[in-house]
Formats: structure tokens, sequence, C-alpha cells
């Protein structure tokens, strides 16, 4: 049965044989699979056109609560490259893995990055934070990884694989001294905010903000009622100007929090998922920029 | 003292919480008292699960529309309900394999319908709501349910109660029998659905089974056991919102604990047949 996933795959897979003719004929593109729809961003700018990658978690899934269909067990089967982020981002991963048979190799891109302790506000966390992409300069370890692993499973193309990772990389350079400069436009005493669930940790020690979430790391688990008093707080004491919800969470408590101190809720913010190709951010880039763009104008008035 | 009750003067959200918990227990409670004197107490169960086709029936027609997927879920709780109802009445089926049937064929269209979208954010999530996060319309509409739910209820109050103890005299005497249980099927799906705004999918069953189960220990007349099912329920409530808060405990299971507690409380303490007076009657005739 066509699932909506399906069609998708089916469109953005014609749409890139239109774009790339000559070699689409062939069939002989390496066709990978990555688990969520940044690290297909990633695969798709250094792979080009001599990779065809899908993404199990589309744009604006939640990989922490995603459940695999049969058809994403046959595209890992078919895979020759298998790019998940790691750190215990997708706790479901290894055994869709086994259960699926495939052969291809397992790269964990977030392996090389620099963890963080994820804590929230209270420290009652555990493990790493595994949203280390919210980070340009580990997205670039991430691009790095995956050049790598591309390489190795396809050799021939290391070529226009080194070149596209290089064109990409400087873009990311490009990128990172985009968002500094803009955190920089905000006055500091006014550069923290509220999310709704703890997935900025790595922006924030990149990037000198300061973000609170009440739901922790996972986007699963239930706040208590001394978590939600407790961000009431200290938007309160702390004067904090926004609050933000992102995509793929859960409102309300954050409206609710909104309404009880007045502070301004901003625009949504993209955390765990790209939007689809119509939305404000359907790039890895275009992401980072949107969420700069919604930070910058709740904070800086 | 004040320390305890501190947060519901510090917070907007608590009172607003507590208000939720107030209003679900006013009409849960008797809800509840019926569905256990009719033997129906896993009906509640069976219903929330019915009602996720319609909400996912809304969610497919209007996306993350609050509105629409109760409107989708009341429909769809509501049809599984009267024909479950409908089924049990006319043929030889019990409620329960009926109700079973339809309650089943429910889940899987409503599973199937929610997978179709292929979207992988937590349907679950979105649609059941968080009692720390009651807005205006939830509130109104909590509050719509109890008090409709109250009236309705007095008014089929006779014919009800007879259904429940004597349904061969009922029939006798009136043909009154298959609407009132109908309308009465309707009302736990609407309180249900109210619920789920609230508390979520179990939590919402718990409200209204956990109190009806604990005031049975207390009382055999239905009314006694209507008026403490409320009261177990408010108190719950409070007593879980206040466990949230000092504890840190996620809100709605903490609710529905304190209203486990009292019921395991009442199980054994209670005078109609709690465990402690089992064991020593002698006690039971000094009282």
């Amino acid at each position: 049965m066509p699932t909506r996933r399906n069609v998708i795959t089916l469109l953005s897979a014609a749409l890139a044989a239109a774009a790339a003719p000559a070699r689409a004929q062939g069939g002989g593109r390496l066709k990978a699979v990555a688990t969520f729809s940044i690290l297909a961003d990633f695969v798709r700018r250094v792979g080009g056109e001599r990779v065809e990658v899908t993404a199990l978690v589309g744009p604006d899934g939640d990989a922490h609560v995603y459940a695999p269909t049969p058809a994403d067990s046959r595209r890992l089967a078919e895979a020759r490259l298998v790019v998940a982020n790691g750190l215990g981002f997708e706790g479901w991963i290894a055994r869709l893995i086994r259960a699926s048979g495939t052969k291809a190799p397992l790269v964990e891109a977030a392996k090389g990055t620099k963890p963080l302790k994820a804590a929230d506000a209270h420290g009652h966390g555990h493990g790493a934070d595994p949203h280390a992409w919210q980070n340009v300069a580990h997205a670039k370890v991430y691009v790095a990884a995956i050049r790598d692993a591309l390489i190795a499973a396809d050799p021939e193309g290391r070529g226009p694989y080194e070149a596209q990772a290089a064109a990409y990389l400087a873009e990311l350079d490009a990128l990172d001294a985009e968002i500094r400069a803009a955190v920089a436009q905000i006055p500091p005493e006014r550069r923290r905010a509220i999310t709704s669930h703890e997935a900025f940790a790595h922006f924030e020690a990149a990037y000198g903000l300061d973000f609170v979430a009440p739901q922790g790391v996972s986007t699963e688990a239930e706040p208590s009622a001394k978590d939600v008093a407790r961000i009431i707080q200290q938007i309160r004491r702390e004067r904090i100007p926004a609050v933000f919800v992102e995509t793929i969470a859960d409102r309300r408590v954050i409206e609710r929090i909104a309404q009880e101190t007045g502070a301004r809720i901003g625009e949504r913010l993209y955390s765990d998922a790209l939007s689809g190709a119509d939305g404000p951010a359907p790039t890895y880039i275009a992401m980072m920029r949107h969420n700069m763009r919604a930070l910058g104008a709740a904070l800086a008035r | 003292m004040t320390d305890l009750l501190a947060p519901f003067a510090e917070f907007a959200f608590m009172r607003r919480a507590l208000v939720g918990v107030i209003a679900l227990a006013v009409a849960g409670g008797p809800v509840g008292v019926f569905l256990m004197l009719r033997r129906m107490s896993l009906t509640g169960d069976a219903m929330a699960h019915a009602i996720l086709p319609g909400a996912g029936l809304g969610y497919l027609v209007a996306g993350l529309s609050l509105p629409a997927m109760t409107i989708g879920g009341l429909a769809a709780g509501i049809v599984v309900a009267v024909l479950a109802g409908l089924v049990a009445r006319v043929t030889a089926l019990k409620e329960d394999a009926s109700l079973a049937a339809f309650y089943l064929l429910s889940l899987a269209l409503g599973v199937t319908l929610v997978s179709l979208r292929g979207s992988s954010v937590d349907l679950l999530h979105v649609l059941f709501g968080t009692v720390l996060a009651l807005d205006d319309a939830a509130l109104i509409l909590l509050a719509g349910i109890a008090t409709v739910s109250l009236g309705v209820l007095a008014l089929i109050y006779r014919p009800l109660v007879l259904d429940c103890v004597d349904p061969t005299f009922l029939r006798s005497v009136s043909r009154a029998g298959t609407p009132v249980h109908l309308v009465f099927l309707c009302l736990v799906v609407l309180n249900l659905v109210g619920g789920f705004q609230a508390l979520g999918t179990l939590l919402a069953v718990g409200l209204m089974m956990l109190p009806a189960a604990a005031s049975r220990f207390w009382s055999a007349d239905v009314t006694v056991m209507i008026g403490l099912s409320v009261a177990i329920g408010i108190v719950s409530g409070v007593a879980g919102l206040l466990l949230s808060f000092h504890a840190e405990l996620p809100a709605g299971p903490a609710v529905i604990l304190a209203a486990g507690a009292l019921y395991l409380a009442s199980l054994v303490l209670g005078r109609e047949g709690g465990l402690l007076w089992q064991a020593w009657p002698g006690r039971h005739l000094e009282a």
C-alpha cells in the first residue's frame, strides 16, 4: 500500500532523477539510508548525484517516538550505507538493522563530536545530549564522517565526494560565522529563552545562548507540576523575554507558561527534523538560519 | 499547611488543573458508579480505544486541530457505544463481547488511518493533553461535559437505577431500558473524551473507575456511593496535583496514583466487605 512516506520518497527520487538524467538511468546510484531528515540532507550534499538517500523519519517527524514500518526495513536491506546520529538518539536503530538483515555498514555521524552531558536546568538528565547537530562545528564533524563512509562504500567516487564535502564545509563555516554575528546582535542580558524540549544544549554551548526546557531531552516524558512551576518562577525572576515551541513538540505546556508569565511566544523552531520542501527549513542550513532569525526576532527587542 | 497549598495560590496553571480535575471527578464519579453497578467496569477502557479512529479521522481532515479531533473522537466513541449496545440488546451476543468486537475494529481502523498519514509525530501525545496545560477552551469543555452529564443523569436516574438492579422488572413496566442504556453509554464516551483533554488515555478511565470502586467498600447505597466517589475523585485530584508538585512526579499518573491509594485504603478499611472487617467480624458487630 502506498503510504505517504513512500510517495514522498518516490517523488523525491523522481525529482532527483529529473535533475540528473545521466546517472539515474543506469540505476547505479549508491543507496543510503539516513535515520532522520537532517542527516539525509548532509548525505545528499556530500553524495550529490552519486548517492540516493532516504530518511526513515521524514520532515516534521519525531525520531524519539518513531515506529518502523516494513517499507523502512526493506529500504535498509537494500541500502549500502546506513547513517545514524548515534549518542542514543535513535534507540530503535540497532534492532531495526538486525531485523532487516542489511549488510550495510552503520555510521554514527555524531561519534566524533564533543559529548555534552544532557542535564536539564535542574540536573536530572543522564547520558550525552544527542542533538549535536545544533552546533555547526559538530555538523562539520558529521559531514566529514559521512564523506569518509561514502568513500569507503564507493571508492570510485572519492573525487566528487571530497569536492562536494569541501564545498559544503565551506558553506557551514559561513553559516557558523553568520550565527555568531546574529547572536552578537542580541544584548547579552536578553540571550535566554524557554524551549519545549531540551534540544538546544549544543547550540547554547557553542553560541552562548541560554535555553531552559520543561520537558527534558526526550519528547516522551511528561513534565511534573514542579518542573512547570520552576520554569514560571525562572521566567519571572530572570525576566526571560521569549518562549519557543519546536515543530515536533506539544505546544500546550509552553503556551500555558507564556500566558502565565507574559513572555512572548516566538516563531516555531526546528530542532530534530527539517520542514517539507515548501516549509521554512527544507535543508540544514535553512533550518539553522530560520532558527537564528526566529530567536533574534523574539529576543532582540 | 499553607506551604502545602501554596502552589495553588501562586500558579494559575495549578488552579486550572484543580478546576479541571474537579470537573472530571464530579461527572466521572456517578458515571463510574453506574458502570460498576452494571458490571461494565472495563467498558471505559474499551471505549478509550474506540475513540482513537475518530480522533485519527479528525487529524486526517484538519491536521493537528484539537476541536476536530475531539469531535471525531466523540463521534467514533458514540457510534461504537450505540452499535455495541444495540447488538447486545437485539441479538444473543452479550454486551462485553459486542463491545470488544466493535472497539477492536475501531482501534484497528484508527491505527490504519493515522499511519496512512505517515507522520511520526506522536499523535497520542498531541491529542491527549496534560492536566498542567489546560487552556480556556479545555476548561470550558470539561465544565460543559460535567454539567451536561449531571443534568442527563438526573433525568434518567430512576430508570437507570432500575435497569441496573432489576432490568427484567423495568422491561415489564416500561420500554425505557434500551434508550436509557444508550444515553448512558453516550455519557461515558462524553466523559472519556473530556478526560483525554486533561489526563490522557488510561488516566481518564482511572479517575472514573477507581473512585467508584473505592466507594463500593463504604456503602451499598447508590446515592451514598455516588457522593463518595465524587468526593474521593476530588480528593485524589487535589492530592495528585500536590504530589506532582512537591514530589516532582508527572501530573496525570500522580492523580491516578492518589486515587489508587484511596482505593487500596478502602479495600482494607472499608466497612462494606473491606478486608479488615472480614478478618475481624467482631469489630464489625461492635462498631
